[in-house]
């Protein structure tokens, strides 16, 4: 049963596999941004199993503690949830101007509309 | 100071941006300051490929940290060369902006334009410069976020649709390029590029790192517009503004081959990416095709600007299409070819920028008479035209037979017949173009239309005559890109 242990890594899988199948099936922008975000979350997630140490704790000098956490990957995350929250804004943002613009921000319609035009 | 050169590089245009952002409305001065800056950063560029010229490498430690542990920028003949390049289009394509970009953007937007601008541009030069595999993906996303609020900024509706579809599949690209990273991480316990390559032959014969391997191909492959993850594309060029496009089509897709290079030759090394994986074989196909496909797709677009799109797809294919020879001689022409397409493809696109300024548009019937009424816009466009199609006596001849070379050199002679028949088609699309500008009537033929105002007009001239020098010259060109052939290859060659 040594693959229960590694159970986060089958939630990254999960995760991974279901945001992605969300940002290529939905029709609806919003959805596909709410897909890329579970998508992403679950490379943080990974990012941050894979710095975890059996036992270990924050990277703190202290009397005692012979296992730190990795804290590096920790760090790439911090950075990498900025770039997801600026990636969120500027997707909605662009969504709000498709709504503007077309009144609706269902893919299937707007495609009709352009070819109209 | 000379030593600091490669975070200048960087600096410039990063701490330039906000400066302009709280310009507010006063577009002129954002104009004159983003100007000042890309000229700046173009000459350091200089100063560094003039550094690294004789195949020496500069090893810059950001804030002091040595690496592995701190972030490192390593600059050699490959990244230099990729340098040139932004300096050299982010140089030129200012000039033309100041009234393209008055055109097409409202006045109240025009300083926030260049601040993204500079983003944008920014981030490529932090991805070409850097050693540290995260801060490429830091930096890839700098300048993809900033690439999409500039295609936003197109006036036709179908521009923000565009810049939301690139979204999508740029963000799924550098994730793929994150999780690649990740596993490069797990097995080695490092970020550093140079690091990374010592480390990872210890390790390669795992199914985690042929899964970076593969994470990190098919990311960079998106963002690179490899066909056929190429779709964002078309759209994309197509609807943003004049000068985004001249600025994209010449150095984003660049910047993303110089990458895949970087960790096909760099990290991963030519044994384990070629030999083992044998990715020469996965690539070639996927080159023939985004050559052949798009192309064939280009003949028959109206809208020249959607067009040229295609036809840049088809140029990533021919870039492709070098690498995947496996050989020095496809390498170089590879390496070559970023730099002839970069000046060719910014002329045809400066040409239609010219084009849209006084016509409005630039679908095949609104160009009816244009040749008699903007001769040098024309002119320039027929003559890089020319180049693209890889005429001799132009810049595009010069990749266009280094690539026979390889193809003949690696025994692939159906390949070489091949790059002679998508030339053809290449001249087919540019001949519709041309067509349609001189032999056909403007349906109203009392409206005058005058030549574009000089400031657009000589940048494109001034791009236009280069495709021609260095089409004469070629020699600079090719012993820079075999220079940066070497460089990547590490003395490893095959």
């Amino acid at each position: 049963m040594e693959w229960l242990g590694l159970y986060n890594y089958w939630v990254v899988v999960a995760l991974m596999m279901i945001g992605f199948y969300i940002v290529i099936a939905q029709g609806n922008l919003i959805k596909k941004l709410v897909g890329l975000n579970i998508f992403q979350t679950s490379v943080f997630v990974f990012f941050i199993s894979l710095a975890h140490l059996d036992g270990g704790t924050a990277p703190i000098a202290l009397p005692g503690v012979t296992a730190y956490s990795n804290p590096l990957p920790h760090v790439l995350i911090l950075t990498a949830i900025v770039v997801g929250v600026a990636l969120t804004a500027m997707g909605l943002a662009l969504v709000v101007r498709v709504q503007e613009a077309y009144g609706t921000i269902e893919e299937d319609e707007i495609h009709q509309q352009d070819e109209l035009h | 100071m000379l030593e600091h050169l490669p975070a200048l590089q960087v600096a410039i245009t990063l701490t330039a941006a906000p400066v302009i952002m709280m310009l507010g409305r006063a577009a002129r001065l954002a104009w004159l300051l983003t100007t000042l800056s890309c000229w700046a950063s173009f000459a350091v560029a200089l100063l560094l490929f003039n550094q690294v010229a004789d195949g020496s490498v500069i090893s810059y430690e950001m804030g002091g940290w040595a690496p592995p542990w701190g972030i490192e920028y390593s600059i050699d003949a490959a990244n230099a060369w990729v340098l040139l390049i932004i300096g050299l289009i982010s140089a030129l394509v200012m000039p033309f902006a100041r009234r393209s970009v008055e055109q097409e953007i409202s006045e109240s937007r025009i300083a926030l334009f260049y601040s993204a601008f500079l983003l944008a541009n920014a981030g490529l030069i932090g991805i070409t410069l850097t050693a540290d595999a995260f801060n490429i993906f830091v930096f890839f996303e700098i300048s993809a976020l900033a690439s999409y609020a500039l295609i936003a900024m197109g006036q036709d509706r179908r521009a923000v649709l565009s810049a939301y579809q690139y979204l999508i599949m740029g963000t799924v690209g550098t994730t793929f390029l994150l999780i690649g990273i990740g596993f490069l991480y797990i097995m080695t316990g490092t970020l550093n590029l140079g690091d990374l390559a010592a480390r990872l032959p210890e390790v390669s014969d795992t199914r985690t790192i042929r899964a970076a391997f593969g994470f990190i191909a098919v990311g960079i492959s998106l963002k690179l517009a490899l066909f056929p993850l190429h779709l964002w594309l078309p759209n994309a060029y197509t609807y943003a503004p004049s000068m985004v496009t001249v600025f994209l089509s010449a150095t984003a897709t660049k910047v993303a081959i110089y990458v895949l290079l970087r960790f096909v030759y760099g990290v991963f090394g030519y044994e384990f990416s070629f030999l083992e994986l044998s990715m020469g074989w996965l690539l070639m196909p996927l080159a023939v095709l985004g050559i052949v496909v798009p192309s064939l797709v280009a003949v028959f677009q109206t809208n020249v600007k959607r067009l040229l799109a295609y036809s840049s797809v088809a140029q990533v294919g021919y870039m492709i299409l070098g690498i995947s020879f496996a050989s020095m001689l496809g390498l170089t022409a590879s390496i070559l070819h970023l730099f002839n397409h970069a000046i060719t493809k910014a002329a045809l696109f400066m040409a239609v920028g010219c084009l849209v300024y006084r016509l409005g548009g630039v679908s095949l019937s609104q160009l009816a008479g244009a040749g008699q009424r903007m001769p040098w816009t024309m002119g320039a466009f027929v003559i890089a035209g020319l180049s693209l199609i890889g005429v001799p006596l132009t810049a595009g001849f010069v990749t266009k037979w280094h690539l026979l070379q390889a193809a003949l050199e690696g025994g692939m002679w159906p390949i070489a017949v091949l790059l002679l028949g998508t030339s053809l088609l290449a001249a087919l699309y540019i001949w519709k173009v041309v067509e349609s500008a001189y032999f056909r009537e403007p349906e109203d033929s009392t409206e005058v239309i005058r030549e574009a105002p000089l400031g657009l007009l000589l940048p494109t001239l001034l791009l236009t005559a280069s495709t021609v020098v260095f089409g004469v010259l070629g020699h600079f060109t090719v012993e820079s890109a075999r220079t940066a052939a070497s460089a990547l290859m590490g003395g490893g060659s095959p």
